[in-house]
């Protein structure tokens, strides 16, 4: 079920309906079963994917505490008799049971993603091997489908069996409710990726009607279907036109396409998120922030802490921390330092976690070569922006631009221009197209042709490009009115007239200038099945 | 003290319940601007039908009908282009009208019996039986244009569900501002011109054209696979004569004189058995023309697919005698009550002939007028 | 403590980290900070913070690592 069907809204009515008049004990029974039905709409034999995950990390987790609480008990007892020596060799012994544990369930649960998403990927590497050294066997490939979200929910259980492990919070008892978070339907499509401790506060609890948060969540629904339907999936056709014939689409085009399509994944993708956030916030569940206004941060550093906040944030505390910290990085780093100098040594930690990081990141968004080397483009330019940090101070030093208007705004530009250089790695076909088109792009002009009714034949009509204009600017407005507090706590201050002109404004022009129904494909979410 | 605690307390209620009177009004002018700006919107938006493609404004226009009728045909073009009911009321005094649309499927045309059902019962029911080569839906737009027209029954309802293709959804029948949203950037004046009331296009479900171009190269028939009707065909066809049947109602089977698409010899066979199965009359007018006086090098307006005026007026005059002297449908002529409502048929019909004849020697005259300059 | 003050000022002169009680909610030490923090730790105190060690509560202030320190030092 596409987040913009009619049969979803149908089904997101019957939800909220029953949700909100059955017992309120039973709502997240309710949301249970929902998300169960949202999955198998994508195919049955999928559910079995997501209740392997879940029992799987049910089991390990409760494991894992079991040796926790064998542990307290048996120190507890046994404190007079116990040598702090010993108790030091009994706490590492236990531990390492509980790592078994846990090795166990990321190994396992990972191997399955890695399998569904990446056994093909792999496959036709070694073939491509196994031609270049002329051999005539090749091995065939895999026809696995990609269960539904099973990136997100993998990724989101898995951080939770470490927390576990590392007992940031007890183990959660009810199976049931663990397979809600799982399975939580509106985060299955396109993320975030939340945490248990941050979820679970509000996800079981029981929640009354209260009319001001179920507005609030349907007007934040509403302008998710905004960005999506009369932005993003508008000017989507021109950007497939031009990535999918760069033969043709040289030049300006490159560069037209590389915009357009910055425009099309961040109302796409943060559409998605408002969608996800507001029928969250109408079932009274908070989920958190993935984008913070990221197109204007100044640095591409900023725009990844701003950028789907919560996969940064899982790729920093489950594999940058862990590998940087760890014993044998430490001793690496004063290895390093004792032979190659402090500068070097202090550095090596953070350079390898970051490229690991980054090609982890790459991996994740998709199982191809383009995507490994977009993500190691993000690492070069972060590190060298890093390395360059010196002379960025010895800049602002002469030159007070620190605070000025004028060069944030050439900093905004400059991170929203790189960024989207990086990502056409996203776009073209293969690695080697990309690095093409991007050299075409800086040496072809022909911005004349672009003028001169190119712009028009790239699948959208001038009245598509009026719409795009009006929205976009929309869409600026309200992210810069959103800087200071919530856009829609200050239009629901307004009177009462006010407020239905603007939201029922909002519904009325998604109804009429919405790019969906005969005629359009209703275009996959792109950040779907990740 | 305690007087005053009282009255105080009216008071308030008093002020709540007007507060909530203000409250109930406003919430209902709000809701009346919704369904007032909805509706206005998805009347702005639907395809009027007015300019080139007249076809989707065929099904609507029965319902402007005040009298009744005695024979109603239902099928696709082959017979609102084919019969024309002006012809069989000034020839035979019968009234009638044609309930059809582009490429009507024969489900379609049994919703639409169905629903005509409800309106009126007439005497006789023809049916033409190209439709029965389609088993299946065939095209979104064809649906629209037979189902959009239709008022709301429960025979449009299952008539939709039928038809639907995949990428099709009830809701956008249901709501066709869902289904018509993206021509806001198409508005032309037509739209805005036949916003409330639209013209009468057809001469009781006659669409006429006067234009002449004679049949000639027809495309050879291509050989099929199987030339078996469908069986859903079969149980449309079934349900048609099932419910004639039920109102006593004659059921007439004719296969126009049109010669593309192609009516297979195979297929003829089938529908002349089907009509001997169970008693029913079947014309194939493809083998009468010498009866009929229809001749397709000046009868038909596209090569030999519609027939023109002149045609179905030869068609018509042979098959109101056979409607009148056979089934014994009556001649209304003289009746105060269809006189009235017929003579303006009439004189729009004419006035229509009129115009088309003048529209067509203009544009002859402007062709001979190109080629000199040239 | 002292030592403690001079690793953070190393890594920024421009902060006082005897007062600055915000130190990763408002974004002025990142996480290639943190790491180059642990490893200078590391390499000063002897002490290893644990990867479950590093949240907000512990590294928003000069203060509450030094205690963090001081209660890995006593746990080892």
């Amino acid at each position: 079920m596409l987040f913009t069907s009619y049969e979803f809204l149908g089904f997101l009515f019957v939800l909220f309906l029953l949700y909100y008049s059955i017992p309120k004990k039973y709502q997240w029974i309710c949301l249970l079963c929902a998300s169960y039905l949202f999955y198998a709409c994508s195919g049955v034999k999928y559910l079995l994917y997501i209740m392997i995950t879940t029992g799987s990390t049910y089991l390990i987790c409760r494991r894992m505490e079991e040796i926790q609480e064998e542990q307290e008990y048996y120190i507890r007892i046994n404190k007079q008799r116990m040598t702090r020596e010993e108790r030091k060799a009994y706490k590492a012994a236990m531990k390492k049971r509980q790592r078994k544990w846990l090795l166990f369930g990321l190994i396992f649960n990972f191997s399955i993603l890695a399998v569904c998403k990446y056994a093909n990927f792999a496959i036709s590497n070694i073939n491509s091997i196994l031609r270049l050294i002329k051999s005539h066997s090749s091995l065939p490939f895999l026809s696995i489908a990609l269960p539904l979200g099973i990136s997100y929910y993998t990724f989101q259980m898995m951080g939770y069996t470490i927390d576990i492990y590392r007992g940031k919070y007890p183990a959660e008892r009810h199976l049931g409710k663990l397979a809600l978070f799982a399975s939580f339907f509106p985060q299955l499509l396109q993320g975030p990726i939340s945490r248990f401790d941050d979820l679970s506060k509000t996800m079981f609890s029981e929640h009354s009607f209260d009319r001001k948060r179920v507005s609030f969540g349907l007007q934040r629904i509403l302008w998710g279907f905004f960005k999506k339907l009369v932005i993003a999936d508008r000017i989507l056709p021109a950007v497939t036109t031009i990535i999918r014939d760069p033969q043709t689409y040289q030049g300006c085009y490159v560069f037209v396409g590389m915009l357009f399509y910055a425009l099309e994944l961040y109302a796409d993708f943060t559409g998605g998120i408002d969608m996800v956030i507001g029928i969250a916030e109408v079932l009274g569940i908070r989920v958190k922030e993935n984008f913070e206004r990221p197109y204007f941060s100044k640095s591409i550093k900023e725009y990844w802490n701003r950028w789907h906040i919560s996969l940064g944030a899982w790729f920093t505390d489950y594999i940058f921390y862990p590998v940087s910290v760890s014993q044998p990085m430490l001793k690496l780093s004063k290895f390093s330092r004792s032979h190659f100098g402090e500068a070097i040594g202090k550095r090596i930690p953070v350079y390898l976690s970051t490229i690991l990081v980054w090609l982890v990141t790459g991996i994740w968004h998709g199982a191809a070569w383009n995507f490994v080397v977009w993500g190691l483009m993000n690492c070069l330019v972060l590190l060298v922006s890093q390395e360059l940090q010196p002379c960025y101070r010895w800049f602002h030093r002469i030159f007070h631009l620190e605070g000025n208007w004028g060069f944030r705004l050439f900093q905004v530009i400059r991170t929203v221009l790189l960024m989207s250089s990086i990502r056409m790695f996203d776009c073209y076909r293969d690695v080697p197209t990309t690095f093409r088109m991007f050299f075409n792009m800086l040496t072809h002009y022909n911005a004349g042709e672009l003028v001169n009714g190119g712009l028009l034949k790239l699948g959208i009509s001038a009245a598509d490009y009026g719409i795009l204009l009006i929205g976009t600017g929309l869409l600026l407005g309200v992210s810069l009115a959103g800087r200071k507090g919530s856009v829609r706590e200050k239009i629901a201050q307004k009177p009462a007239a006010v407020r239905f002109l603007i939201w029922y404004g909002l519904f009325l022009s998604v109804l009429v200038f919405g790019a969906y129904g005969e005629g359009y494909d209703a275009s996959q979410f792109i950040y779907n099945q990740f | 003290m305690i007087k005053g605690n009282k009255q105080k307390k009216n008071k308030k209620i008093v002020g709540g319940i007007s507060a909530n009177i203000v409250t109930n009004i406003v919430v209902g002018i709000g809701v009346v601007l919704i369904i007032g700006s909805l509706s206005f919107l998805q009347r702005l938006f639907m395809p009027k039908y007015m300019g080139k493609v007249v076809e989707g404004a065929l099904i609507a226009e029965y319902y402007q009908e005040t009298t009744k009728h005695d024979v109603i045909f239902i099928g696709d073009c082959e017979v609102y282009e084919n019969f024309s009911p002006i012809t069989l009321w000034e020839n035979y005094g019968i009234t009638s009208y044609i309930r059809g649309s582009a490429q009507q499927l024969i489900w379609q045309s049994y919703y639409l019996l169905e629903e005509t059902l409800q309106y009126e019962k007439p005497d006789v029911i023809v049916f033409n039986v190209l439709a029965m080569q389609y088993n299946e839906p065939q095209k979104e737009a064809y649906n629209r244009m037979t189902l959009d027209g239709m008022r709301w029954s429960l025979s449009k309802v299952k008539s939709i569900q039928e038809s639907m293709l995949e990428e099709e959804s009830f809701l956008e029948y249901l709501f066709p501002l869902l289904r018509y949203h993206s021509r806001w950037s198409e508005l032309t004046k037509e739209d805005w011109k036949y916003l409330w009331k639209k013209d009468t296009i057809s001469h009781n479900g006659y669409y006429m054209r006067v234009d002449v171009k004679g049949a000639a190269g027809v495309p050879p028939a291509k050989k099929l696979a199987n030339y078996e009707f469908g069986e859903r065909a079969y149980f449309y066809l079934d349900k048609i004569r099932l419910l004639c049947e039920k109102n006593g109602i004659a059921l007439i089977l004719v296969k126009a004189p049109s010669i593309y698409p192609h009516w297979y010899e195979e297929w003829d066979l089938q529908m002349e058995e089907y009509a001997k199965q169970y008693g029913l009359a079947y014309f194939n007018f493809l083998e009468l023309f010498e009866e009929t006086g229809v001749d397709l090098s000046v009868d038909t307006y596209d090569g030999g697919l519609h027939l023109n005026l002149s045609g179905a007026e030869k068609l018509s005059k042979y098959f109101g005698e056979i409607l009148s002297e056979e089934y014994g449908i009556l001649d209304h002529r003289g009746e105060a009550k269809y006189d009235r409502v017929w003579e303006q048929k009439i004189a729009f019909y004419y006035a229509e002939k009129e115009k088309q004849l003048a529209d067509r020697e203009w544009r002859s005259r402007e062709d001979v007028r190109v080629q000199k300059e040239q | 403590m002292e030592t403690l003050i001079e690793i953070l000022q190393e890594l920024h002169p421009e902060v006082d980290f005897r007062t600055c009680h915000t130190l990763v909610e408002d974004k002025i030490i990142d996480s290639f900070d943190i790491v180059s923090l642990v490893a200078e730790i590391h390499s000063e105190f002897d002490v290893v913070i644990p990867p479950e060690e590093i949240i907000p509560e512990n590294f928003n202030s000069a203060e509450a690592l030094y205690r963090l320190i001081q209660r890995l030092e006593e746990e080892d």
